[in-house]
């Protein structure tokens, strides 16, 4: 979105590590949330305050009120760029339920999530790659962005080495953004694709620059048992039950009011709890049930086909005829880059900016999604803030000069590059990466305590020592896959060390951020946002800023 | 248990062909190709390359011919795969290392039959969507699930033949946008597609049908989209 707003304003090129449309874009299901009122009553301010209260009053509420108004503007543009959303009868935008979306104020689940059967993320990856080239946007296929060129405490560029011929790229530019998504790879159960390692953020912490709300991390209620793909909520939108071992609807326990709908966080701990107290279904009671048999098997095939496939080609569960076995799955970072609405990235937690450099989409923190963020909202964000950020950063481009770059601004990349591919190891990255997925997912996922977190700091700690003694077996130009899969571990343990460096000094509970020995909201101390760095020593330093507030003051969070 | 695969391996800094090399991995029945794929790179052959993304048969990284059929590695298990399992290359494409082909071409042709909506947007209301009813949403509903694999196209004796030919995989986006009542450029995508390298070259194989990771009717809407390049106005 953000190159195809700013390609429409001046000479801009994608610079990606996979093909454009291998992004991850394209798994997000179940739809995108804007009160277009088609179907049901509703408005911008519901859509808002729906947002905040999901957020655990976390989010920025003067960014929440941007991307809610701009929700409806957004899905009308991308429904004349061609995306083929599914209509009413009478020929509009057709829109169903999705998780803590409510009408006014809490009463009702309400009708807002615009969607494409359930492969809504797929289309709009597509539909903006359409229009990308439709515009002339120039693409840099499997160029994988290594460093941000930074003079002055300006932005001038990036580094990218080529994965197909082992070649380094100086791209020099007025404005960079960065849509690099997230970072689930560091957790065992995951919907997250394999390339999904932190990468712009990762940059972004080793130039020293700060990263936003890092503890907040949303495990998603359904991904399949085991695996971790995900299973839209939009099953539930369509009537799907969550069942424990005795075939109870536990959530009527957790959450009265709108049960199977409640918030992601809600329903994640609500499914731990019920496992952890011996309720989990199968054998190893150790997963939970997605009841889909009351839902019109008409629905079923026609608006959720493919989590329906998924389930029978992974599982060999049949949706139709038996309950499918899920757990909850690492899904989404609410933290990354801190920007403000314009998707300028902030240099620190004073609000002060890094002139040319922008972030938007998963990778970024505006904050809108604060601690925990409502289903649909992640391809809201995506438009908005990507469409805000190419029209910003084009604006920068515009009236700013090409500021100058050393011509040995590549040597410190090409150097370490060299470091990681000279000498042999005995240390093996594959068990480095598998051995920090466990840590993450038995003591920084759904439940934490300070003994879980200070334990797995110091096994970051410990992995973090021996991925510095690891090396590269593979010497090869082309196609060196295991040097790209290298560098992404690194990125992974700095993100984690992040998380849990946050995790830890936030001794209360919030959204997606559970603390079993601080089980309370704090609000007169929390009601902030972190900002970690790491100084040139290797020391983290953690500052907060005050969340913005605005027409919603905290209260308790029910549903 | 104990699984059997041999792999097509090819590296141009140091292989003058390409050559199969067999490797046997511990895996369970339920477990994806990509898998085993992951277990040979990460326990025996660290330079092993493949593109994979999502690993859920969404992105379209992984089509490779497996036991000598189109499919994503993915989305297709162990226990439904004939021992040794034997991993190449999809066809028609260059090599540029084991598993992995030029994909440029192929997006070339993609891109040749203009993908995305063509719209005199003074016929529409800006200030709300264009009003399409449930049945024109319907009409290209199939074609709108390409995942831009490559595995159809590959798959293709005509395309292994004439490399001019732009392809299943092409003639189904054009057909995504021919048959959505919002879009203006159906005579101009037939026009290209009536060219010598357009949809007239398809046999009727029926390979691309076959090797959709993703269902799609791909010979079904070639024909219709040949017979709108023949009898319909648009």
């Amino acid at each position: 979105m953000a190159a195809l707003e700013s390609g429409k304003r001046v000479r801009t090129a994608v610079v990606s590590k996979l093909y454009p449309t291998r992004s991850h874009t394209g798994a997000a299901q179940g739809g995108m949330c804007a009160a277009l009122a088609n179907v049901e009553d509703d408005s911008w301010e519901w859509h808002a305050f729906d947002t905040v209260k999901g957020s655990d009053f976390l989010a920025d509420q003067d960014a929440v009120d941007v991307m809610c108004k701009e929700a409806v503007d957004s899905v009308l543009q991308l429904e004349r760029m061609g995306l083929p959303f599914n209509r009413t009868p009478e020929g509009k935008i057709d829109q169903r339920r999705f998780g803590g979306h409510t009408r006014n104020h809490g009463e009702a689940p309400v009708k807002r999530a615009c969607y494409a059967a359930d492969r809504t993320g797929h289309m709009i990856l597509q539909t903006l790659y359409q229009q990308c080239n439709k515009f002339g946007v120039e693409f840099y296929n499997e160029f994988f962005v290594l460093d941000l060129i930074m003079g002055d405490d300006v932005c001038s560029g990036i580094i990218a080495y080529e994965i197909a011929t082992g070649e380094l790229h100086v791209f020099h530019a007025k404005s960079v953004l960065f849509a690099t998504g997230g970072y689930g790879k560091m957790f065992k159960i995951t919907s997250n694709a394999h390339t999904l390692t932190g990468d712009g953020p990762g940059v972004v912490y080793r130039k020293g620059l700060p990263l936003e709300d890092m503890e907040f991390f949303q495990f998603h209620p359904t991904g399949l048992y085991r695996l971790g793909i995900l299973l839209s909520e939009a099953a539930r939108g369509e009537g799907a039950i969550l069942r424990n071992a005795d075939g109870e609807r536990f959530m009527e326990r957790y959450a009265p009011t709108i049960k199977d709908l409640a918030p992601r966080d809600m329903v994640s701990r609500a499914e731990f709890f019920e496992i952890k107290e011996g309720r989990g279904a199968g054998p190893d009671k150790d997963y939970i049930l997605l009841d889909l048999t009351d839902v019109d098997p008409e629905v079923v095939e026609t608006k959720l086909p493919d989590i329906t496939e998924f389930a029978r080609t992974y599982l060999g569960v049949d949706p139709l005829k038996e309950g499918v076995p899920i757990v909850p799955t690492a899904h989404y970072a609410m933290g990354g880059i801190p920007t403000n609405v314009d998707a300028e990235v902030l240099r620190d937690h004073t609000g002060a900016i890094v002139p040319g450099f922008y972030a938007a989409g998963e990778c970024a923190c505006v904050s809108v999604h604060g601690a925990n963020r409502l289903g649909t909202n992640s391809l809201l964000d995506i438009v908005v803030f990507g469409r805000r950020g190419g029209v910003a950063m084009a604006e920068y481009a515009s009236t700013n000069p090409l500021p100058d770059i050393p011509d040995d601004v590549h040597v410190h990349t090409e150097e370490w590059l060299r470091s990681l591919t000279e000498g042999e190891s005995e240390e093996s990255p594959h068990e480095i990466h598998t051995i920090l997925q466990d840590e993450m997912m038995d003591k920084a996922s759904v439940l934490r305590t300070e003994e879980s977190l200070l334990d797995v700091l110091e096994t970051i700690g410990k992995l973090r020592e021996r991925y510095g003694r690891a090396r590269v077996k593979d010497r090869s130009k082309v196609f060196n896959t295991e040097l790209v899969e290298h560098i992404e571990l690194g990125y992974l343990i700095d993100m984690a060390e992040a998380l849990v460096v946050s995790a830890r000094a936030r001794t209360e509970s919030r959204g997606g951020h559970y603390r079993e020995d601080h089980q309370l909201r704090e609000d007169d101390h929390w009601l902030k946002h972190s900002f970690i760095s790491k100084a040139a020593t290797g020391e983290t330093v953690l500052n907060y800023k005050d969340v913005t507030l605005g027409r919603y003051e905290p209260v308790e969070r029910k549903y | 248990m104990d699984v059997q695969l041999s792999v097509l391996k090819y590296n141009p800094e140091t292989d003058k062909e390409p050559h199969f090399e067999d490797f046997t991995v511990e895996a369970d029945p339920m477990e994806r190709l990509l898998d085993c794929l992951h277990k040979i790179k990460w326990q025996h052959d660290s330079g092993l390359a493949l593109r994979r993304s999502c690993a859920h048969g969404i992105c379209g990284s992984d089509a490779m011919v497996i036991n000598g059929v189109n499919m994503l590695a993915c989305k297709v298990l162990v226990k439904d795969l004939k021992q040794p399992i034997q991993v190449e290359p999809i066809r028609g494409f260059p090599v540029l290392r084991d598993l992995i082909v030029d994909m440029e071409p192929f997006f070339a042709g993609y891109l040749a039959v203009k993908p995305w909506l063509i719209t005199d947007d003074r016929q529409h209301d800006p200030e709300r969507e264009r009003i399409q009813s449930p049945e024109e949403r319907e009409r290209f509903d199939d074609t709108t699930k390409c995942i831009l694999c490559a595995a159809c196209t590959t798959s293709c004796p005509i395309f292994w033949a004439d490399k001019e030919y732009v392809g299943p995989a092409a003639i189904v986006n054009a057909h995504r946008f021919i048959f959505d009542s919002r879009d203006d450029g159906g005579a101009e995508r037939l026009e290209i597609l009536s060219s010598r390298s357009g949809v007239f070259k398809c046999r009727t194989a029926f390979n691309c049908t076959a090797a959709c990771p993703r269902g799609i009717k791909v010979t079904q809407a070639i024909q219709e989209v040949k017979r709108a390049a023949l009898f319909d106005s648009l």
